[in-house]
């Protein structure tokens, strides 16, 4: 087999689309913020318990990459999965009432914030085991490949995935078997309250992908455009057969771990100074730039995005909870009698 | 005897009592000369046959031919796409059996023991036991894993050990442990068609028992336990490689005018209590053999189950004979006194008998 060496993005492909598409992109942003938004609010008020973790600041890495994907495709996600799930386009209802543990909701309430489902978007899930996603996504792809199918797995996992012999393991088996898998490494900078320096000898992650043989690049996890150019590329790529890919998407992000975490491990002007590259900030001046975008679109977006989101919390309110009785269904599949 | 042992007719014979075709071609003197591996090694050809989703991945189970051979020839006649030799990566193989078998595939994983499966018991625990319920029945696992598991061969203490007890606390999987021919031929099929993930312990020094086999032997049911040998005088519960040390007990029990019942538990998980308490109920005495250490073993969770439901018709405690509390050793002295022996349960045997 051919090892192929590490490669930087140096050839722009144009991103496919026009103004209309780059505002879809600005308004998918929007939504996964205001939705998380909401939930922190829900928070507080208790009617979302357990572990909340926030994808916000990173909304242009799932929303960029998840145009890339085809409905033959799969995801595989993390703990930290509203953005991807958003982005695939798992129902924004059935997302709330799993927050609100609700029958109705994606995994019937049995999964939560940290194990969102939906197998009719082929949304693998939701794994709260740093790193644990990396071989179901191995074989998600091992499975296309043997069928000869043109699926794409897209595995999203964080810096500290890096740390997981599951990673190694599985960039390895990936790279040996040439399965059709996009890795997408979402560097935020801290595994938890860890920074990537203090827990990684080598923190340049995408060297690190490239010594297994597979492409490998770094892409500004701030711009959805350079995301989605970059998601083009590489799934491009292993759809054609290229192997195993994969992008460090180099992003940040702007709260807490969860809601439990007071935020003691990382300057306050560290986070400003961030902010002032907020995804959703820098797509909206780029298309008002161009004249792509009014302030009237721009209310018009949140209105709606406020409707749905609105409707989402009236539904999961009223929605029914599982009864107890069934407490210890789906522990195993009904068997034949 | 109690006045209530007396009064319920001991001595009848077991009216659930299940023989297998094995049994019964092996009484017949009818049937093919085989080992266990042979055995093994058929079911997971005619796997491979009867269904296309149907594949093999481990470690050195291709080229080497498996670490007990039991996959022996597979490669050269499946080829490399469905016989997939792994990197030693326990946790990736596992887990991607389990991604194939979400997407459809029919994964057969085979770890080389289970001392090694813990290095893909995130895998095992947190994915594939979870995934069903975690998803709302969304995503089934239909996985199987196949591992060696047990002592008696002076491999000491990181090669023969028996977790499979561990395995068999994790609501989600299914544990099954082929002690006879007819089981470790007939098992893995039924295995492959539940949608659910199962775990098959084959015990290591099982691989070479010989045996006849019906060629026609069929799937094996993983929902209930076996009566091995009838019996009226106690139960000896037993599994996987203590098995065989159990019916040579029950043998010298015999001599002895001692009529000992042997279970053959043959599924650890869900365990099929009805099978056990009818037995106890008829005996009032019960040995349960474990080649796992004692404390918080499956004997345990076989103790509780008879003292929960069968108490008022036990005579004697409930005795288990269990491996010593020791890492497997490996001098073959000192690991075969770790080890449950025949003598043991035996003696075992007439403490319960009185």
């Amino acid at each position: 087999m051919t090892r192929r060496p590490q490669q930087t993005a140096t050839t722009a492909e144009p991103v496919s689309g026009d103004a209309a598409h780059r505002r879809e992109l600005l308004r998918e942003m929007v939504r996964v913020r205001r939705f998380e938004e909401r939930c922190v609010e829900l928070y507080s008020a208790a009617k979302i318990r357990g572990f909340l973790h926030l994808y916000i600041g990173e909304e242009a890495v799932a929303v960029g990459v998840c145009q890339a994907l085809t409905p033959a495709d799969s995801i595989v996600s993390t703990y930290r999965e509203h953005g991807h799930a958003l982005a695939r386009g798992v129902g924004m209802d059935s997302l709330m009432a799993e927050m609100y543990g609700k029958v109705t909701g994606c995994s019937g309430g049995r999964g939560g914030s940290m194990h969102l489902f939906d197998v009719s978007h082929r949304f693998y899930g939701g794994n709260a085991i740093v790193g644990g996603g990396l071989p179901l996504a191995a074989g998600l792809a091992l499975a296309d490949r043997m069928r000869g199918t043109s699926g794409v797995t897209a595995c999203f996992f964080g810096d500290g995935a890096v740390a997981e012999g599951e990673f190694h393991e599985c960039m390895n088996l990936a790279a040996l078997w040439d399965l059709p898998l996009l890795f997408c490494c979402e560097n935020n900078l801290y595994a938890m309250g860890t920074a990537l320096d203090r827990a990684q000898a080598e923190t340049d992650l995408a060297a690190r992908a490239g010594s297994y043989g597979m492409v490998a690049w770094a892409v500004d996890g701030m711009d959805v455009i350079a995301v989605e150019h970059a998601a083009r590329r590489g799934a491009g790529a292993v759809r054609a057969g290229g192997g195993p890919h994969f992008l460090e998407l180099r992003t940040y992000r702007f709260r807490a771990h969860s809601m439990y975490d007071p935020d003691r491990y990382r300057d306050k002007s560290e986070v400003e100074r961030w902010k002032t590259r907020d995804p959703i900030d820098a797509l909206a001046a780029q298309l008002k730039q161009h004249n792509e975008i009014t302030d009237d679109d721009l209310e018009a977006i949140e209105n709606e995005i406020a409707a749905e989101i609105t409707d989402a919390i009236e539904a999961a309110e009223a929605a029914a909870i599982e009864p107890v009785e069934d407490l210890t269904r789906f522990v195993y599949s009904p068997r034949p009698s | 005897m109690t006045a209530r042992a007396a009064a319920s007719g001991a001595g009848a014979r077991p009216a659930t009592a299940r023989t297998t075709k094995a049994a019964e071609a092996s009484a017949a003197g009818s049937g093919q000369q085989v080992t266990y591996r042979e055995a093994m090694r058929e079911a997971l050809r005619e796997a491979l046959i009867r269904d296309e989703r149907v594949f093999i991945m481990g470690e050195d189970i291709g080229r080497y031919g498996g670490c007990y051979a039991v996959t022996l020839g597979l490669l050269e006649e499946f080829g490399p796409g469905r016989i997939r030799d792994t990197p030693l990566s326990e946790s990736a193989f596992v887990g991607a059996g389990i991604g194939a078998a979400l997407a459809g595939m029919r994964p057969i994983v085979e770890i080389m023991t289970v001392n090694f499966s813990l290095l893909a018991l995130d895998q095992i625990l947190n994915n594939a036991a979870t995934l069903l319920h975690m998803s709302g029945g969304q995503l089934n696992v239909p996985l199987v894993i196949r591992m060696t598991t047990g002592a008696g061969r002076q491999v000491a203490a990181q090669h023969s050990h028996s977790l499979e007890g561990w395995y068999a606390h994790i609501p989600g999987l299914r544990i099954v442990a082929p002690a006879t021919l007819a089981d470790a031929r007939g098992m893995l099929w039924t295995a492959l068609e539940d949608p659910d993930p199962v775990l098959i312990f084959e015990h290591g020094a099982l691989y070479n028992m010989p045996g006849l086999l019906d060629p026609a032997a069929g799937p094996a049911d993983i929902d209930t336990a076996a009566v091995r040998r009838p019996g009226r005088d106690l139960t000896i519960v037993a599994y996987g490689g203590t098995l065989a040390k159990a019916l040579t007990a029950a043998d010298q029990l015999s001599a002895d005018g001692v009529a000992a019942e042997v279970i053959d538990l043959r599924t650890l998980r869900p365990l099929d209590d009805a099978t056990i308490l009818e037995s106890v109920r008829r005996t009032h005495r019960v040995v349960i053999v474990d080649e796992g250490w004692r404390s918080g073993s499956l004997s345990a969770e076989v103790c509780a189950r008879i003292t929960e439901q069968a108490f008022y018709d036990l005579d004697a405690p409930v005795e288990r004979v269990c491996t010593a509390e020791v890492p497997i050793p490996y001098a073959q002295h000192l690991e075969e006194a770790a080890l449950p022996q025949p003598a043991g349960i035996v003696a075992a045997a007439r403490r319960a008998a009185g």
